[in-house]
């Protein structure tokens, strides 16, 4: 099993989770977050004030999948999250040891 | 228990201090009494005292009504945006707290000693707790002086509309010491400042006998010498520039510089919390300064006209040149220009609204709208203070430029009004360079007067109750630690 964590652009989000659906990822997370790669932040200039924002706001998604579906998963989200542009962010991949639904008390794949 | 203390005392002073003044003022004022009672008879014997015209009392009420809403929520709202969210409802707290405040004492003693017969410098207690203004045996209420011969509103009219100028100028002044100051503090300023500063100042410059005192030469110098200080040199301050906007500012730089800046400041992030606050206080500002502005004219007639065009115009103009200035020097236009622009101009044209012509208003408009953007931001950095809101910036700069340039603009040459001569009922130019002297001096005095009471007054507040919260409180915001609330629970 494998857990993929993706930073990604807000206005991305629905795109990516439609992508992740059609493939047959049963479910993911998000949490709005904040953060800096190599993507500028902006400036904001209220009266004389200049107040340089280097944190800008971007969606981190987990999905927690079968190893098989890694591949089909990064392709997913790589071609729906893309723009081409600097700061469409990234994707982790790590493995996952253990997995419990807490309803039936399923382990392993099966709680997937 | 103490500031009441402090507040009896300060009474005491001020009685004690304006005793000998009404000595010195005895044989004047005992003459214009003995003048006025005479006429007085002479009028109310054949016919009865004359009955305000209904439109001008409706108008007054209305352009009173308009005042308060500028003050709350508009100036409340406009300052609330721009402070950081742990910090709104402190803002809004004391711009309403000192509303009600000053709003009490000036029917107290602030009324009568604002406008009425004193010396050149301060009123006297003929007014006190409006003493005077109801006969409650005929149910009739005296008639105020307007600026026209034989045109009266009723004086609760003109009671209620200059009480509401009183409450804005002072509720101004927060905005310099914005998120740092004790609600304590802030409220024991707000009365000694409003005392000693607004009350004289507003005296010098807007006391007078009346139009109708002024039936002859001799008769007139008699009427001006019982006038206030400025208002006998001549200047003009058609609504206020002086006696509200430079006189708040001052004493909010003054304060600024007093409690030191902010923690944080310039190290942290301060950005407003809120601009769609800013932009909905800075339209309610706009739209109350008509009353501010051509209510000032105090009769619903062309001078009102006038100062409500030159509001609507002037202030649209420098909307415009102060967002020009920022789009051309720091690349984009913003809101926040936008609404500061709207300000700085209504505060320009405010002392000359019923003394220039449009052109001259138009003016007035677009140079505050640049001069003021210098004002937040060069002149900013040159004063070092930390001016939270920038209450110098805008109105100490645009009162300043405004007051000024009524001079220039007053004349016939430059397209003003002119003014009044009610001695021939005709009305005369004004010479620019005199004129601007005399509106020099007017601002010179207020900036004197207002900058060295408020010193003394926040001594006074921070050897009693102490002007500044503490550090924690500061860094967890006033708005939990003074006043036990948050503005936004989401």
């Amino acid at each position: 099993m494998k857990m993929v964590t993706a930073i990604i652009k807000p206005f991305k989000l629905d795109e990516v989770r439609e992508a992740l659906s059609a493939i047959g990822v049963q479910g993911i997370t998000v949490t709005e977050v904040k953060g800096f790669g190599r993507q500028k932040g902006h400036t904001e200039l209220y009266r004389g004030a200049e107040y340089v924002v280097d944190f800008l706001p971007k969606i981190k998604l987990e999905a927690a999948i079968k190893a098989d579906q890694l591949d089909s998963v990064i392709e997913a989200i790589e071609k729906s999250a893309q723009t081409g542009k600097i700061g469409d962010g990234k994707i982790f991949v790590a493995d996952l040891e253990q997995v419990i639904r807490i309803r039936t008390g399923e382990t392993g794949p099966e709680a997937l | 228990m103490k500031k009441f203390i402090a507040l009896f005392a300060l009474l005491a002073v001020l009685c004690g201090s304006s005793a000998p003044a009404f000595a010195e003022d005895a044989a004047p004022a005992a003459a214009v009494a003995t003048t006025e009672a005479a006429s007085a008879a002479e009028v109310e014997a054949p016919v009865a005292a004359p009955v305000p015209n209904k439109g001008d009392t409706s108008f007054m009420l209305t352009v009173t009504v308009l005042v308060i809403m500028m003050s709350i929520p508009g100036l409340a709202l406009f300052y609330g945006g721009l402070v950081r969210s742990k910090n709104m409802l402190s803002i809004l707290m004391q711009v309403f707290s000192i509303f009600a405040l000053i709003t009490v004492l000036w029917a107290i003693y602030g009324y009568s000693l604002a406008f009425t017969t004193g010396n050149a410098f301060i009123g006297g207690f003929d007014r006190l707790f409006l003493n005077g203004i109801f006969d409650p045996v005929s149910g009739a209420v005296a008639n105020g002086a307007t600026f026209s011969k034989g045109v009266y509103i009723p004086e609760f009219a003109f009671v209620a509309f200059q009480a509401t100028f009183a409450a804005i100028t002072v509720a101004l002044v927060v905005g310099a010491f914005a998120e740092r100051m004790k609600f304590g503090a802030v409220m024991l300023f707000s009365a000694l400042w409003f005392t000693f500063a607004y009350l004289p100042i507003a005296h010098m410059v807007w006391f007078w006998a009346g139009p109708d005192a002024y039936t002859d030469a001799d008769a007139a110098a008699a009427a001006t010498a019982t006038a206030g200080w400025l208002f006998q040199k001549g200047a003009l301050d058609f609504a206020g520039g002086t006696v509200v906007h430079i006189n708040a500012a001052i004493a909010g730089l003054v304060g600024a510089f007093l409690i030191g800046k902010r923690v944080g400041y310039g190290k942290e992030a301060m950005a407003p919390h809120n601009l769609v606050m800013t932009m909905i206080g800075a339209s309610l500002l706009w739209v109350g300064w008509f009353g501010f502005n051509a209510g000032s004219a105090l009769e619903a007639g062309g001078t009102a006209t006038l100062a409500f065009a030159n509001t609507l115009i002037a202030t649209a103009a420098a909307v415009l040149t102060w967002m020009g200035a920022e789009w051309l020097l720091k690349g984009k236009p913003s809101l926040l220009g936008a609404a500061s622009g709207a300000v700085a101009g209504l505060v320009a044209i405010t002392p000359a609204c019923g003394w220039v012509g449009i052109g001259g208003g138009l003016v007035i408009g677009a140079l505050a709208g640049v001069v003021c953007f210098w004002g937040v931001t060069g002149l900013k950095k040159l004063l070092g203070a930390d001016d939270a809101l920038d209450v110098f910036g805008i109105h100490g700069i645009g009162g300043i430029l405004g007051a000024l340039l009524t001079g220039v603009f007053n004349g016939f040459a430059m397209g003003g009004t002119g003014i009044i001569d009610y001695v021939n009922n005709t009305i005369v130019t004004t010479e620019m360079g005199p004129q601007v002297w005399i509106q020099a001096q007017a601002v010179l005095t207020t900036l004197v007067w207002s900058g060295v009471v408020a010193f003394v007054c926040y001594k006074i507040v921070d050897l009693t109750i102490g002007l500044r919260v503490a550090e924690d409180a500061e860094r967890e915001g006033l708005d939990t630690t003074s006043h036990g609330e948050k503005a936004y629970n989401l």
